[in-house]
């Protein structure tokens, strides 16, 4: 009996350390999230909805005339709460997911209502078997879709009819928007780096942020929507001055304090990389502000306020896709290059187009998005104080050829005017045939805050 | 009795109401306007969008007068408003042919 009893407390002995074992090697195979990463990515989710709201809102409402303000305000509030919506059912799913046999373009829907992605959850940062809930990762990226449809309003502001924009905002959410998130950013995490990825992030291209996903994608509905609504009335010939650069810059600066969010979060972990991110984001914005001023001052006569709001966000835009690539000496030149080149895109180059783009959307989304696309490609050499590219096969950093990079870069640019370009196109010609874009004329002069909403911004 | 109206520079203001004042001007009405006459406009800049602004900001000032104070009035609106330089403006002068306190209905040089 009492032989019996030592051989079963052994049993139970032996029984209970190997769970113990077994429990840990699981814990060791199953990574947490770390409570600073996810304490730092709700921050940054937080910041880049101030960046819509009512960041984006007031900047553009600003620069709009007064009969207006409160269509551009509702505008960008509608398109949020919008694509908040649109995201979570399907979006996320759509961008990323593996995609079977589309997987080059688009996900799937394995994802689709949020099946799965529970509050345990995680997905792995760009650090092998360093991971943050996915949940969290949606919603970040949620603020991102929101923001990319809202920017586009600046390219059709002042005319547009707002259910046609409704419209519009879900069709493009779903056939641009998320295929170029799927295309630049879908890929297996670096613990399955070889798994399919999406097209442009297959031909290496990088962008740490968006500048091909959300700008030059925002840039070119902008346009397009341009084009196919055609001029505001008047336009040339009639006055149509900014109604309150006071709330533009209140706008700009808010947009510029969420972009640390977007930027220094697009990181998805709080480590040096973000750091560098924010450093970026602070010098490029400040050296674009001020080489714009410098051009307008040295071109026109006087340094504007709306200039020194314009070149920080042109700083901005392009240093969007470089921001965790390259150092802060290459941000200041990229910024120095942006505000001037964003300038022209402003002036020369819409001359040029003879496009009525209201609010300069792709004067300094599209061309600041293809400079910092492009420029990423340059600067995050190593021998120009990048971090070059990480090789997860090889585990360390591989061999930078600029020249090579820089194709990559022009692949994601190039896919990115292509394929947003068709898309926006054929939308806007599809809606203008089934329901029509624009107000009446009668409506469009009188403003569209009474005519479509009924309210007036200020009463005096 | 008189209407003067007077297009003045707005910074003027205080100046002309004071010097009526002294000379027994009791109420006069006033009113942002716009306008020009050989004074320059500016030009402003938004973006690429250059606007050139002819008007400027007024003050249209309107006393309702007796006929023999016009002397006096007109010699208190040129001291106060002028500067000298192009823009001060000018003063219109026209016949009144009624005034009515609207409180206790007296008229003509009663109600002024």
């Amino acid at each position: 009996m009492k032989k019996l009893f030592v051989l079963f407390a052994l049993m139970l002995l032996c029984g209970s350390s190997v769970a113990a074992f077994a429990e840990q090697v699981a814990s060791a195979a199953a990574p947490v999230p770390n409570k600073g990463d996810t304490a730092w990515m709700l921050v940054a989710t937080i910041l880049v909805i101030l960046m819509s709201l009512p960041g984006l809102a007031l900047f553009y409402g600003g620069l709009v005339r007064v009969k207006n303000m409160l269509s551009v305000l509702a505008q960008v509030f509608a398109i949020f709460c919008l694509i908040s919506i649109l995201w979570v059912v399907y979006g996320y799913s759509l961008a990323f997911t593996a995609g079977g046999g589309m997987n080059d373009f688009i996900g799937g829907f394995s994802k689709a209502f949020l099946a799965g992605v529970g509050t345990d959850a995680v997905v792995e940062t760009f650090s092998k078997g360093v991971v943050i809930p996915e949940m969290l990762f949606m919603v970040f990226q949620l603020t991102f879709a929101a923001i990319t449809v809202a920017l586009t309003v600046g390219g059709f502001a002042e005319r547009i009819k707002f259910s046609a924009l409704l419209v519009f905002a879900a069709l493009w959410f779903t056939f641009s928007y998320l295929p170029m998130a799927h295309m630049v950013w879908f890929w297996g995490g670096p613990s399955a780096y070889a798994d399919p990825s999406g097209f442009i992030f297959g031909k290496g291209a990088l962008d740490f942020a968006g500048g091909t996903v959300v700008h030059i994608n925002a840039a070119m509905g902008a346009l397009m929507g341009a084009i196919v609504l055609g001029k505001r009335i008047g336009y040339g010939k009639e006055a149509m001055a900014p109604h309150s650069l006071t709330m533009t810059m209140i706008g700009a600066s808010l947009l510029w304090v969420g972009w640390f969010g977007f930027n220094a979060g697009s990181n998805l972990e709080a480590t040096g990389t973000a750091v560098l991110a924010m450093v970026n984001t602070v010098v490029a914005t400040a050296a674009a502000a001020f080489s714009w001023m410098l051009a307008e001052w040295l071109l026109k006569g006087k340094p504007s306020m709306l200039g020194l709001a314009s070149g920080a966000v042109a700083g901005l835009v392009a240093v969007t896709p470089a921001c965790g690539f390259i150092g802060p000496m290459g941000a200041i030149v990229l910024g120095l290059l942006a505000g001037v080149v964003c300038f022209w895109g402003v002036t020369g180059l819409k001359k040029l187009l003879g496009i009525d783009d209201s609010l300069d959307v792709f004067g300094i989304h599209g061309v600041g998005g293809i400079l910092g696309a492009l420029g990423t490609g340059v600067l995050a050499s190593p021998s120009l104080g990048g971090t070059g590219v990480y090789d997860y096969a090889a585990g360390k950093v591989a061999e930078y050829s600029i020249i090579g990079q820089v194709t990559s870069q022009a692949w994601g640019v190039g896919v990115t005017i292509l394929w947003s370009g068709v898309v926006s196109f054929v939308l806007f010609k599809l809606i203008d045939r089934v329901m029509g874009l624009r107000v009446p004329e009668e409506a469009e002069r009188e403003g569209l805050d009474t005519t479509s909403h009924g309210e007036r911004a200020y009463s005096l | 009795m008189k209407m003067v109206v007077a297009i003045i520079k707005p910074f003027k203001l205080d100046e002309v109401r004071e010097a009526l004042s002294e000379i027994g001007v009791q109420g006069i009405t006033v009113t942002e306007v716009k306008g020009f006459g050989r004074q320059k406009g500016h030009t402003e800049l938004y973006r690429g969008a250059e606007y050139v602004v002819d008007f400027l900001p007024k003050i249209k000032l309107e006393a309702a007068i007796k006929a023999d104070q016009l002397d006096l009035v007109l010699e208190a609106i040129e001291k106060s408003a002028g500067t000298g330089k192009i823009g001060d403006g000018k003063i219109f002068v026209s016949e009144l042919e009624q005034v009515i306190r609207i409180r206790t209905g007296e008229s003509g040089a009663d109600a002024l």
